[in-house]
């Protein structure tokens, strides 16, 4: 795992700082199927590789983050703030 | 007694002499001399036993590598054991004591395993005591234990402070040797920040150790001189005793500094050793070659060392590691220590040459045996000669020290530490660093340099191309001329056969050539299983001096190149950590935060015992004189409030402010259920789902103005339900203005409830506060008699009458007092989080207990609160899900023993009357239970299958934990006040 994560609001932070949620998914919209809906609470791939996940700075600016990194290399290719990469609610 | 402390050479500071003792005898010793040179200078060549044939060693480095002159120093709580007496700095008053011997380090009685040997080889533990198993742990284990070992554990608290730090530069130099100083010199002089660390008590690495001259003085001397520059550097940091230990992620080392372990008296404003995480852009390892022993019978004799060591203890301490020398070599280095102990004065009585012929040049006198070997040695407790053969013809030859020189082994272990593997090199006949990418890259003999000047030029020219990446301008450096070289280079020789004792390649281990052949044998082929099988490298110098050997070994054995057999894995640490170092100031009290109410004191003058709850400490009960124990108290709290009234403070709940034009639609999003149309001045008891439709977390949200909540939220889920909700508004809902903010220290919240409750509040409070003004569930900003604002919230979790009242954290002892004096008249009391416990037993309402991630709202009866009506929130999709709302769920029943004097326990498990106790035949389960004072016996909530269908039955409450069984009727969850009117009253 990365020892530094580099956040867009506070700068260069180190990892403590953060906790990690998982799987940066897309909430399904409310009446979504209830395959989607099982597949968003219950279902996860587990990549070998590069995987996004949602990470909180919580001794940092309190923002959610997406952390885009290769669980096997640790490079980290982006980190950006979760809110204006998911769409608006409905 | 011989001294071997040399007449003149040596940068050791001879006009200050220091005293110490080893094994409880006084010697003395040099300012700049390690323990290992002052022993050797008082002919203690005997310097520890090894762990399995507890065989005499004497020292085989002069460095970190060190396997055997392992010693306890220090006494009482601060003995260290295991402290490599070649790296540990003599100070004044130092305590040395050998280890793992019994009487004593010239006499051990567990020296008997060497004659046993044979029996003892790889894989003996393994194969003998397999059976009968029920031995293993009452007796194989503690003897084998027990005979074998390093050092004993101070079993006394630490009394020393470590603490951790970062750091962060342009250019991290590992090792202050040619190669590192140059590199810190170019980087520095260029503008960088450059951190210079070096595990060494003085910088200089092997030009300390060297007899040849840089730019015109001694090798040693051009090392200050260089040091002295970069010192005079502010942007320089120069960390002497830091071995760099790990490389992690993103460019980040650890590295381990001793700050006082030189220091006879430690100061207590210092820490013991700090741990630092240096952040470093770019790197450079400069950690410079191991010298390899050579592979022969009786190699592990004391006097026996690697020629580098024994030049270092000659030019550095000044100190001759015998009388009468032999020079064991494959290569130049042999030579070189040959000559520097001829211009020292000390005999050297033979160079044995493992190659034909060489154009090393032989210092005057010294006699060559070429193409020979050693087979053997003679002497116990020191070298007294060794058998040199050559063409089958064997010669005796008297020495009491014997240098090996076997070639040279980058230390590349840094660079490996993150999955790359070393990569042998036939032309180096070694395993060289690993392409890690441009940001951390070796120099010098850690990248295979060879002599001293390409060491110097490395170190320059990488650095400054570093720089120069990094945007320094960064200028060429003259490169110093270097006088008297020699070329280390090597003939690879792994091990000589005719061995008439053993041959050691792991000495800490005592793995000999044999073991390893055995483990070819029986099929632990793989570098790995050998190392397991035979434990070679597995000792705390973690093979440094031996795995090469190893690999190579092993490698002749099979036929192939060591490239083919690869290396073990790398990892953390270089060299040991200590868990002091590795805690630093998070021990005891300290390892975790400590968090206390704004109403501690308040509780402690009131007489409150104290629990912890996560890192909180919170009021449990208020003893008073008399009683026996804590339900004598508990029992008389509760009574009180359900009579008069209390007070118990609650501000360890969470409190979050929550602000914005979208804070309505945010939270009827967020609950369960509706809080739309919440009025201002109200409160709601809301519940939280997690998506799949269980319960996450309860409390009240309050209104105080159209844009305006205050949410408080279950002790144990605060910063859970904070996050939950930044990331329900960042990622789900972005669009709805809305913004929160943790407020649970900056209020204190007390709970005062009872029948006198308002009649006592009203004391306090100057607005209105009668039912018809403040009804129940009210929530507004009062202003207290004396003009402090205060929040006023009508909610109970007693189902008495009750308020909570929340005044900024600094007024709340003040205000405490008050409701105290106010409410003395009227038989007020403190209560403490038991009673409190108690009391939402009698009244039914839950707490996690409950919401234990399995329990949906109508599993715990609040069925109705979820307003399916409304187009979304968390966990409403799920909710209606087959399996979420069948009859058979398990649902929150009381439980009331049919004998009064019957107790049972939460956690205890529900089954039918005369049903077996199986997992088929489960019922469901208590969740808690208490003392009801106000029925006079236990009572219980419990998860029962289908249980709001089931009130009067009787049910067997087991209890396998405690091998109790109690039959119960199975009743409504509420057991005072089931028509609220003392909650609205």
């Amino acid at each position: 795992m990365a020892s530094l994560i580099t956040c867009p609001h506070c700068g260069t932070r180190p990892k403590e700082e953060f906790s990690i949620r998982g799987t940066a998914l897309t909430r399904p919209h409310p009446a979504a199927s209830e395959e989607d809906w099982h597949r968003y609470v219950y279902l996860r791939d587990n990549p070998k590789g590069r995987y996004q996940e949602y990470w909180h700075h919580a001794a940092g600016c309190r923002r959610w983050l997406v952390v885009d990194r290769d669980n096997v290399t640790h490079d980290v290719f982006s980190v950006t703030d979760a809110a204006p990469a998911r769409g608006a609610s409905e | 007694m011989t001294s071997y402390r040399l007449a003149s050479a040596g940068s050791v500071n001879r006009g200050q002499p220091l005293t110490f003792t080893f094994d409880g005898k006084s010697y003395k010793g040099f300012e700049g001399d390690s323990l290992a040179s002052a022993l050797l200078a008082n002919d203690q060549m005997l310097m520890g036993r090894s762990f399995k044939y507890h065989r005499p060693r004497g020292p085989v480095t002069a460095g970190s590598s060190e396997p055997n002159a392992l010693m306890t120093i220090g006494s009482g709580a601060r003995a260290e054991p295991n402290v490599r007496a070649t790296v540990a700095e003599l100070y004044d008053g130092l305590a040395a004591v050998s280890q793992n011997r019994w009487p004593s380090l010239a006499f051990d009685v567990g020296a008997v395993n060497g004659l046993l040997s044979p029996m003892l080889g790889a894989g003996f533990y393994y194969k003998t005591f397999m059976w009968p198993a029920a031995l293993w742990e009452k007796l194989y284990e503690p003897v084998i234990r027990r005979a074998a070992g390093l050092g004993k554990l101070a079993m006394q608290a630490d009394p020393d402070r470590y603490e951790k730090s970062w750091a962060h530069c342009d250019l991290l130099v590992i090792g202050s040797g040619p190669a590192g100083l140059m590199a810190a010199l170019a980087a520095g002089r260029a503008g960088a920040r450059v951190i210079l660390a070096d595990e060494g008590f003085r910088l200089g690495g092997s030009l300390l150790s060297e007899s040849a001259s840089v730019g015109g003085v001694s090798a040693a001397d051009f090392a200050s001189a260089m040091i002295e520059e970069l010192e005079a550097l502010p942007n320089v940091t120069l960390m002497p005793r830091a071995t760099v230990f790990g490389w992690y992620d993103d460019m980040v080392f650890g590295a381990v500094e001793r700050v006082q372990k030189h220091v006879g008296t430690p100061s207590p404003d210092l820490p013991m050793e700090r741990l630092w995480r240096i952040a470093a852009r770019r790197a450079i390892l400069a950690t410079g070659s191991e010298e390899r022993p050579l592979v022969f019978g009786g190699n592990d004799k004391p006097g026996v060392m690697t020629a580098s060591a024994m030049r270092t203890y000659a030019n550095r301490y000044g100190v001759a590691a015998g009388g009468k020398v032999a020079i064991f070599t494959n290569g130049g280095s042999g030579y070189r220590t040959a000559a520097d102990l001829v211009a020292a004065g000390v005999d050297v009585t033979a160079i044995i040459d493992a190659r034909v012929q060489s154009a090393d040049a032989v210092p005057g006198g010294v006699r060559v045996i070429r193409n020979g070997g050693v087979v053997g040695t003679k002497g116990r407790k020191r070298l007294e000669a060794l058998i040199a053969e050559r063409s089958g013809f064997q010669e005796q030859i008297t020495c009491d020290a014997l240098a090996m020189a076997g070639g040279w082994s980058p230390i590349v272990h840094l660079m490996c530490q993150r999955g790359a593997k070393p990569v042998w090199s036939d032309e180096a006949q070694a395993f060289l660093a690993p392409d890690v990418g441009s940001a951390f890259i070796a120099v010098g003999s850690a990248a295979g340099a060879d002599t001293i000047s390409t060491c110097l030029k490395e170190g320059a020219t990488k650095a400054m191309m570093l720089a120069r990446d990094l945007g320094f301008a960064a200028y060429e450096m003259n490169i110093p001329e270097v006088e008297g070289e020699y070329d280390p280079a090597f003939a690879p020789v792994w091990y000589v056969p005719g061995a008439r004792d053993k041959a050691f390649v792991d000495f800490q281990n005592d793995v000999a050539v044999s073991d390893l052949g055995l483990a070819q044998r029986e099929g632990f082929r793989h570098i790995e299983h050998t190392k397991r099988y035979t434990t070679a490298g597995m000792a705390t110098d973690q093979g440094k001096l031996g795995n090469v050997a190893t690999i190579g070994i092993v490698a002749g054995m099979r036929g192939v190149s060591p490239a083919e057999i690869g290396t073990t894995t790398f990892r953390p640490f270089y060299t040991p950590v200590s868990f002091g170092a590795l805690a630093g100031t998070s021990r005891g009290e300290h390892a975790a935060p400590v968090r206390t109410s704004p109403l501690h004191d308040w509780a402690k003058k009131n007489g409150a015992t104290f629990v912890e709850a996560g890192v909180w400490h919170r009021s449990a009960w208020f003893s008073r004189e008399g009683e026996k124990g804590w339900r004598d108290s508990v029992d008389r709290e509760v009574q009180n409030v359900r009579r008069n009234a209390g007070l118990c403070d609650v501000s360890t709940l969470g409190k979050i402010e929550i602000f914005g034009k979208g804070a309505a639609e945010f939270l009827n999003r967020i609950y369960c259920n509706n809080f739309l149309k919440l009025p201002v001045g109200k409160a709601r008891y809301g519940l939280m789902l997690r998506e799949d439709g269980m319960i996450f977390d309860d409390g009240t949200t309050s209104r105080f103005s159209e844009h305006h909540y205050v949410m408080t939220t279950t002790t144990a889920y605060a910063a859970e339900v904070m996050a939950h909700l930044e990331f329900a508004s960042q990622t789900f809902w972005p669009d709805l203005d809305v913004r929160f903010v943790s407020v649970s220290d900056q209020w204190a919240q007390m709970s005062l409830a009872g029948p006198r409750a308002r009649t006592i509040m009203s004391r306090v409070v100057e607005d209105d506060i009668s039912d018809a003004a403040f009804p129940y569930l009210a929530a507004k900003t009062v202003t207290l008699r004396g003009g402090l604002k205060a929040r006023l919230f009508r909610i109970s979790f007693s189902g008495e009458l009750a308020y909570e009242l929340a005044v900024p954290a600094g007024y709340g002892e003040a205000v405490a007092d008050a409701i105290m004096e106010a409410g003395r008249d009227e038989g007020i009391c403190a209560y403490g989080v038991e009673a409190l416990n108690v009391l939402r037993i009698e009244k039914g309402f839950i707490t996690h207990s409950e919401i234990d991630g399995r329990t949906t709202p109508d599993d715990l009866g609040l069925g109705r609160m979820m307003a399916l009506q409304k187009p979304d929130f968390i966990g409403k999709r799920m909710s209606t899900r087959f399996g979420l709302t069948a009859a058979d769920r398990l649902q929150l029943v009381g439980l009331r023993p049919l004998e009064k004097l019957e107790e049972f326990s939460a956690g205890a498990h529900l089954l039918k009357e005369d049903a077996t106790p199986s997992m088929a035949n489960d019922q469901g389960w208590v969740s808690s239970t208490c003392h009801s004072p106000t029925l006079g016996h236990t009572i219980g909530l419990a998860m029962l299958r289908s249980g709001r269908e089931r009130y009067g039955e009787t049910i067997v409450v087991w209890d396998g934990l405690h091998g109790r069984e109690v039959l119960a009727q199975v009743c409504p969850p509420v057991f005072v006040d089931p028509e609220n009117r003392k909650l609205q009253g």
